[in-house]
């Protein structure tokens, strides 16, 4: 069934909210100042409440299944986070109440950023940062602000591997640098000889994922990170994958100046449909200084505070302190893991992956034959020979009941499908899903035209994504009610 | 651990099918001198634990259940009905992720078309995104996005633009190496000027943002700036801060800007010490193009039914890398939706009503402050549901002794204006309770008494 548009839903006259009586006498403002016309839509709670409980059973999630999108760390979003996230402790205290009655949130920041900082090997962080992309402007800004304090303002070029996130060059852009694709050698590794052309002291840093979108643990990254502070740029850490090796190896002990952490992936926050994250950024010693303000801070009576008294900081990255409830959520999350746990998380993580690679590298191309981490990246190219493309198969993927992989990422490898389990998930669970992709392969070859033509379960076939693009509709058109110009 | 369901048995299986006797050899590739750190981290709690341990840090905390709240700037405590958080605490929407496929996805995806829809409604503009971080960033945001319509630089802001939206402004753009213009204010003896900021605009001007209501609260009639700036080859950003007064103001864009922004707090999503929340971003339809993040469209399905995609995505960093419109690659989603449900339970009377009971709270409590010895209001009228008041004692005094007697007096001023030291900015909402209104004006009588 087609569900209306609240728009469609609407009647003039119905109301889903009612206010008590004012107290105190109504005070008009200047009809000048004032709309006229205030077009919502009108509608009762029962309406409301039906229009979205039933759009909610149009989706998917985590908790309806298996969502093994490489790359975005799909885990259980433990039900505890949000029970504590919405004690009115935390969920309802104003940002610019006087520090003296919110010490409970500022020791739980403090903590927090010392626990991010041991976890991966750094000296300091900031929780200010609003996503993962938000994280890594907040922390190439650190790094211009570093080259420029030093004088070295002809540090203009950031080097990216050609494997990396969109949101690693586009970032970069923003901060004024120009950026330079390295490319990746036949292991699934940065092409070290390439990257050696590149260094010279026009370099501001080297943006890396480790592991990387392949999957791939980089196996010179000791090198590579001694290559690059030769030169005297930075490493800047994309953390997008640190699900992979929490325990397993500090980011800082490899080499990084700088790492951005997605709450969202690691620490099990919820991804709310896209939506809020939170970027913490993590610093040795050399970046510190430059972290945004106010930063959360013990003073020496052991009470905890704001603090905006650093000279060389690049200033606020957003208003008030970083996505609280999010950070709420993470914190309860490593609290509940402790470090033995943490540990089991990659341990898990790593074993679930390498575990489906098995099941699958026989039936799908895997272009790098390798022990992977967290997640694995396969090839849809020869299931492309019979004129079936990963596009179909994921979609197919629908039919069977699982969120389709990552596709078409990372860029180097044709008709990518990029599968990251977690370690959340079941055997029984991987062994559906193994069964249910080599199922489809078996259909690729004996019926393609049921796989080009998927998903048949759903509501809705294949949606036309460039008559979106070409005649775009964003927005409803209402039929106004008379009864709004009240 | 309970989060991880794997068994000994079924761990041993799966080594077995991988080929290695031990999980540790999958790690093997990592340096051994960096293999397995020791890492030091409190011990590991229970569920029980935990919600004992959180509960108690929650309690160190003073919060609005037990404090009459007279502080705004940006943040404001209006109710949430029940049915918002019922709906948002659904699993099929907070455990969901960028509807990537989108057979898979149409509930996210009708919710952000429901946003975007209702963005364009209350700001009066032709098209919106499905949100960006907050009020802070959609502005940087919106500047970044007028000086590549403009091809222009020079950048002019309000001086009562929030003084967060201003530091966020210049983070922004010093990784450009720019830094705003910004118009001054002054405190006179008759009340706070605020000298407009499209006085400032040239023809190297790239765009003026001016927030409305500003943030001390004041409305001003808007009449010729759009023209002004446009005249000059500029763009006019108006920012909201307090997204309830667009239930009664006049909308941005009959005010004629070229993008409007604002922070939807106001619109169902809980205070939260500042966040999670969501920025509105809004624009004329001739440059959607160069609008930042998630945009939503409605199109059809292989038998003609209606569905709704993620579209115009070669704007983003996915496609164009370092040449896209920002980096951002995700919406707030899931505060998108607490504002879609929020407008749909209140409508048009409800919203109007919340607006117009915020500002009458404010008029009287202006009005009895006013009347007190030592303080005045500053912020001209009309305000909305805001105003400076310049009081007998530093803000921080007040401040602390007002919470002593359960009140949150309202925002320091002298944080970020150092001249109005004695400056306290108060809101008020619905919320706001004649008793709580009669109540923070006894205190302030003390307090005016005592200095």
């Amino acid at each position: 069934m087609t569900e209306p548009l609240l728009s469609e839903l609407s009647r003039p006259g119905r109301e889903g909210h009612e206010l008590p009586c004012g107290e105190v006498p109504s005070d008009a403002l200047p009809e000048a100042l004032t709309r006229a016309r205030l077009p919502l839509p009108e509608v009762g709670e029962l309406d409301v409440v039906r229009h979205f409980t039933r759009l909610s059973q149009k989706n998917y999630a985590i908790d309806l299944g298996f969502y093994p999108l490489g790359s975005c760390t799909m885990k259980y979003n433990p039900k505890i986070n949000e029970v504590v996230a919405r004690l009115p402790g935390f969920a309802a205290i104003h940002p610019y109440q006087p520090e003296s009655s919110i010490q409970g949130a500022l020791k739980l920041l403090y903590e927090l950023q010392a626990m991010l900082a041991e976890i991966t090997g750094f000296t300091a962080a900031t929780l200010q940062p609003a996503a993962g992309a938000h994280g890594e402007l907040c922390g190439m800004l650190l790094i211009r602000a570093y080259h420029q304090k030093r004088g070295e303002r002809q540090r203009t070029r950031v080097l990216i591997p050609d494997s990396a996130h969109g949101t690693n060059p586009a970032t970069a852009a923003m901060c004024g640098f120009t950026t330079v694709s390295v490319p990746t050698d036949e292991r699934g590794n940065v092409d070290m000889r390439r990257l050696r052309e590149h260094l010279d002291d026009t370099v501001a840093a080297m943006m890396l994922t480790n592991p990387n979108t392949l999957g791939l643990f980089e196996e010179h990254v000791l090198e590579m990170a001694e290559a690059v502070h030769r030169a005297g740029g930075l490493m800047y850490g994309d953390g997008a994958n640190l699900n992979a090796i929490l325990g397993a190896v500090k980011p800082a002990h490899v080499g990084f100046d700088v790492l951005h952490i997605n709450t969202h992936k690691t620490f099990s926050t919820p991804h709310g449909g896209g939506g809020p994250g939170a970027g913490p950024v993590v610093v040795g010693e050399a970046l510190e200084p430059f972290l945004p303000t106010p930063r959360v801070v013990r003073r020496a009576d052991g009470s905890y505070g704001l603090d905006s008294s650093y000279p060389d900081s690049i200033g606020r990255m957003r208003e008030f302190y970083g996505h609280f409830g999010v950070l709420v959520r993470a914190y309860t999350y490593i609290r509940m893991h402790g470090a033995e746990g943490l540990r089991q998380i990659s341990d898990v993580a790593v074993l679930n992956a390498n575990y489906l690679r098995v099941l699958l590298q026989a039936v799908y191309d895997l272009p790098y034959q390798r022990t992977c981490m967290h997640e694995f990246v396969l090839s849809g190219r020869r299931q492309k020979q019979q004129g079936v493309r990963t596009l179909d198969i994921a979609k197919r993927l629908i039919d069977y009941g699982f969120y389709p992989p990552t596709v078409y990422f990372p860029l180097i490898v044709e008709e990518a499908i990029m599968i990251e389990p977690t370690e959340s998930e079941t055997k029984d669970t991987l062994d559906a899903f193994a069964r249910a992709m080599i199922e489809i392969a078996r259909e690729v070859e004996q019926d393609p035209e049921l796989v080009r033509t998927a998903p048949h379960t759903r509501e809705l076939h294949r949606l036309d994504e460039v008559r979106a693009a070409r005649k775009p509709v964003l927005r409803w058109t209402l039929n106004e009610a008379p009864a709004n110009a009240t | 651990m309970g989060f991880i369901p794997i068994s000994e048995s079924e761990r041993r299986e799966m080594l077995a099918r991988i080929g290695v006797a031990d999980s540790r050899a999958l790690f093997e590739v990592i340096p051994e001198a960096v293999r397995f750190p020791s890492l030091t981290l409190p011990e590991r709690l229970t569920e029980i634990e935990a919600l004992a341990h959180l509960r108690a840090l929650a309690s160190e905390n003073r919060d609005l259940t037990q404090l009459a709240c007279f502080v705004g700037a940006g943040v404001y405590n209006h109710y949430v009905p029940s049915a918002v958080d019922a709906i948002l605490s659904r699993g099929e929407f907070y455990t969901a992720y960028t509807p990537y496929q989108a057979e898979m996805s149409q509930g996210t995806l009708q919710y952000m078309f429901e946003f975007q829809s209702l963005v364009c409604e209350l700001t009066g503009l032709d098209v919106a995104n499905a949100s960006v971080y907050d009020g802070s960033t959609a502005t940087a945001e919106a500047v970044l996005m007028a000086q590549r319509l403009t091809g222009r630089e020079r950048v002019v802001v309000s001086g009562a633009l929030h003084p967060e939206y201003r530091e966020v402004l210049c983070t922004y753009l010093e990784g450009l190496g720019l830094t705003p213009v910004e118009a001054g204010l002054e405190l006179r003896s008759d009340g706070l000027d605020v000298r407009p900021a499209e006085e400032l605009v040239d023809e190297k001007t790239a765009c003026v943002v001016i927030q409305q209501p500003d943030f001390f609260g004041q409305v001003r009639d808007l009449s010729g700036v759009a023209e002004r700036c446009h005249a000059a080859g500029a763009l006019l950003i108006i920012a909201v801060a307090e997204a309830a007064s667009l239930g009664l103001l006049k909308s941005p864009g009959e005010w004629g800007a070229d993008i409007a922004v604002a922070e939807g707090q106001s619109l169902g999503m809980p205070i939260a010490f500042g966040g999670p929340y969501a920025g509105l971003m809004a624009t004329r339809s001739d440059y959607v193009r160069q609008l930042p993040g998630r945009i939503v469209g409605e199109t059809v399905d292989a038998t003609g039914k209606r569905g709704f995609v993620l579209t115009l995505q070669a704007r983003e960093q996915h496609i164009r890398r370092e040449k896209a419109t920002s980096n951002i690659c995700t919406s707030q989603t899931l505060l998108a939706l607490a504002a879609t449900v929020y407008l749909a339970l209140l409508g048009p009377r409800g919203l109007r009503a919340v607006a117009q009971r915020s500002h009458d709270n404010a008029v009287y409590l202006a009005d009895r402050i006013a009347a007190l010895p030592g303080y005045r209001v500053v912020t001209r009228r009309p305000f909305f549901n805001e105003f400076a008041v310049i009081g007998p004692a530093p803000a921080p005094a007040v401040r602390e002794q007002a919470l002593a007697a359960g009140y949150l007096a309202g925002y320091d001023l002298g944080r970020s204006y150092p001249a109005l030291a004695n400056g306290l900015l108060l809101a008020c909402t619905e919320l706001s309770s004649r008793a709580q209104m009669d109540g923070l004006v006894e205190v302030l009588r003390q307090v005016g008494r005592a200095a």
